[in-house]
């Protein structure tokens, strides 16, 4: 039903035939411009709000260096108000979990309510195979399933879309999927919403079993939280008579009055609201309202791997609020799609290769690399994400996984370098020779690096000559005539 | 093979092996709000009305012609321990279906908590609120708010919160902005919510 980011191009590649579409460039530059200035706006109503993002980063990761114990309880809080919990170490356990409760109720769809994990999985691929159709019923997610699209953006999956786009998207699939679109559908974006409205209408009214993922898990209560906009989360959380949650475990946070810090960050973050819409809590079953049959899987797929790193984990905090990729101007250029992955943008650029580990692909470790570190990401981020520093690391660790082997360009460089610099004569020898080198460098250098970049030109001497010739500059030394000015 | 539960957890010990965790409690700061109930009031009516919710303060005495002004054509639901009576509404018995919900014009509830900061009606669902079904099906919401039950910030909230019931936190009408990050009031929730603010019972009655 929907692409799949499987066998993407590392990133420097997708990332040039990107910048190519012109269309794309200015969706993005719209939608993201506008996102920063509503966060900016709300972000400043709330006069403490660097003590809010330190409490945030607290709370998760107080959660997180206790993740056992949480974990355990979490799942004892769940099973006591009737929940029934399973545990999933990877995408295919979690898959075939979630088809088993569907095959048990003999349910032929689900409805899902719009969630990262679950498409991390691959979870509505996973279901098609065992012939359960699995429909999105977010916005930007049915306009994504409905193109064969995949999603570009953590929160508005089809920012790469504009309304003309989706009208069209609209107009020529919905027919297949269910509920055609009105013969008079525009492109104004209340009239496109409202065709989506009639189209999920009769799916939340039939549907037998809900699938979910969770913003937060608090362990002292079994308490699932899910934060949305349309209320396709309240139809997929409450009509159905089956519902599952398909939780990471780094959603856990300790206790109750946890989630205020966290209720405050999102929403501010994320849509640059003071609060969304709906935000939708339970705990377990309740008797007679809402689903009677309540699952729970709860899924490592990498996250244990990204906890063992040190430095890197501090990225297991991310509410998924996506604020660091409105900021990124490597982001807003290239959009979500040259990641490669469902977690694009600078935190996807860490997330990645903690959850996968560095030095089995090129893609996953062109990564960290999609980054000028500029930090703007790290200013924004609600919950302290150094996401700077992680890069650097990953960085590292890409170059570590790749020693031993033929070493990469970047390896030699610095090899290169380090020989250079390490005597002066050495220095000397090459700086005269840099500007043949820069001469040699334009015509036959990599085109990946020299492609996007201007090669300065070389200085007709080097600053070495320059002090020796002319004292530091306190003479002229008798020649002035090829400096560049 | 230990099964995934045994293996996931001690991924997790072995992950952690010489972390500490920090005994820092770092508390969430409370927000400046106004304290005064007046200026509590004012403000969530303020900011609930910024989401485009159709917000009145009325009396005790006027809440049920409100109520009747507010209601549109067609059927109307109330939950089975809705504090007033609503004339030709269905008292709901947790009996009808979706599909059967979805004829039904519109809803009546009370609340359980007011944020002002937020402009957030948080229900528990408790008989005077009803199931969570009655709340969402319907096309108008029709929320009654008392002036006692408006907190300053989330956090205020969160501690009168009884966390083993289930939640629905509102803020304005269902939207969206999946669409160029236009915000588009209604889609798949109620696509009017009505807040009608009163005083406190004990002053009234």
């Amino acid at each position: 039903m929907s692409g799949t980011f499987v066998g993407m191009p590392a990133f420097p590649e997708a990332a040039r035939e990107a910048l190519t579409d012109s269309q794309l460039r200015h969706n993005l530059a719209h939608a993201t411009s506008t996102i920063r200035a509503k966060r900016a706006k709300v972000v400043a109503e709330v006069p403490d709000w660097e003590e809010l993002r330190l409490a945030g980063a607290a709370v998760k990761e107080r959660a997180l260096l206790d993740l056992e114990t949480q974990l355990v309880r979490l799942e004892e809080t769940l099973t006591a108000n009737g929940a029934t919990v399973h545990w999933a170490r990877d995408a295919a356990e979690a898959n075939a979990i979630v088809a088993g409760i569907a095959k048990a109720h003999a349910a032929t769809e689900v409805v899902k309510v719009k969630s990262m994990v679950t498409q991390e999985i691959g979870l509505n691929e996973a279901l098609a195979e065992e012939g359960i159709a699995a429909w999105e019923t977010d916005l930007a997610e049915l306009i994504v399933q409905l193109g064969d699209d995949l999603p570009s953006h953590i929160l508005v999956p089809a920012i790469h879309r504009n309304r003309a786009e989706i009208r069209d998207i609209f107009r020529s699939k919905m027919g297949a999927a269910g509920r055609p679109a009105p013969d008079d559908l525009t492109d104004e974006p209340a009239v496109l919403a409202a065709a989506a409205r009639e189209h999920l209408r009769e799916k939340f009214l039939r549907a037998k079993v809900g699938v979910s993922g969770a913003n937060f898990a608090v362990a002292e209560t079994g308490t699932l939280v899910v934060v949305e906009s349309e209320g396709n989360g309240r139809m997929c959380l409450t009509l159905p008579e089956v519902l599952v949650s398909v939780v990471g475990i780094e959603k856990v946070v300790s206790r109750w009055e946890d989630l205020d810090p966290m209720l405050r960050l999102l929403p501010r973050s994320s849509t640059g609201e003071r609060m969304n819409p709906y935000t939708s809590m339970w705990s377990g079953i309740a008797p007679g309202d809402g689903p009677q049959e309540v699952h729970v899987v709860l899924l490592d797929n990498g996250r244990t791997r990204a906890l063992a790193d040190e430095v890197g984990r501090q990225a297991l905090r991310c509410i998924r609020c996506s604020a660091c990729l409105n900021v990124c101007p490597v982001y807003e250029r290239t959009g979500g799609h040259a990641y490669g992955s469902v977690y694009p943008g600078p935190i996807g650029a860490i997330l990645n290769p903690l959850l996968k580990g560095v030095g089995h692909d090129e893609q996953t470790d062109s990564l960290p690399y999609a980054s000028t570190l500029c930090g703007a990401c790290f200013e924004v981020c609600p919950v302290r994400i150094d996401i700077p520093s992680v890069l650097v690391d990953q960085r590292a660790q890409v170059v570590d996984a790749h020693r031993g082997g033929v070493p990469k360009p970047e390896a030699m460089a610095m090899k290169g370098a380090a020989y250079v610099l390490g005597r002066s004569r050495r220095l000397s020898a090459v700086e005269r020779l840099t500007g043949i080198g820069m001469r040699f460098a334009r015509r036959f250098g990599p085109t990946a690096w020299t492609g996007a970049r201007d090669l300065p030109d070389a200085p007709g001497e080097s600053f070495r000559d320059w002090w020796l010739r002319t004292d530091g500059g306190r003479t002229d030394g008798g020649r002035n005539d090829d400096q560049k000015g | 093979m230990p099964d995934a539960r045994t293996e996931i957890l001690a991924r997790v010990r072995e992950a952690l092996v010489g972390s500490a965790i920090d005994p820092v409690q770092t508390v969430a700061p409370r927000a400046a709000t106004p304290v005064a109930t007046r200026e509590l009031v004012d403000l969530f009516a303020e900011r609930v009305a910024d989401y485009r919710a159709v917000v009145e303060r009325c009396s005790a005495e006027d809440l049920e012609d409100r109520i009747a002004a507010a209601l549109p054509a067609g059927q109307v639901i109330v939950p089975p321990g809705l504090s007033l009576r609503v004339p030709d509404a269905i008292v709901d018995d947790g009996t009808l279906t979706a599909a059967e919900l979805d004829l039904i014009a519109a809803v009546v509830t009370e609340a359980r908590v007011g944020i002002a900061e937020t402009g957030t009606i948080v229900l528990d669902h408790t008989p005077d609120q009803g199931r969570r079904a009655i709340s969402l099906v319907p096309d108008t919401h029709i929320c009654i708010v008392r002036e006692d039950q408006v907190v300053a910030d989330v956090p205020e909230a969160i501690a009168l919160l009884d966390p083993a019931r289930p939640q629905t936190w509102i803020s304005g009408p269902s939207a969206t902005s999946d669409i160029e990050l236009d915000r588009v009031e209604g889609v798949h929730g109620p696509r009017t919510l009505h807040v009608l603010i009163t005083p406190p019972r004990d002053v009234t009655s």
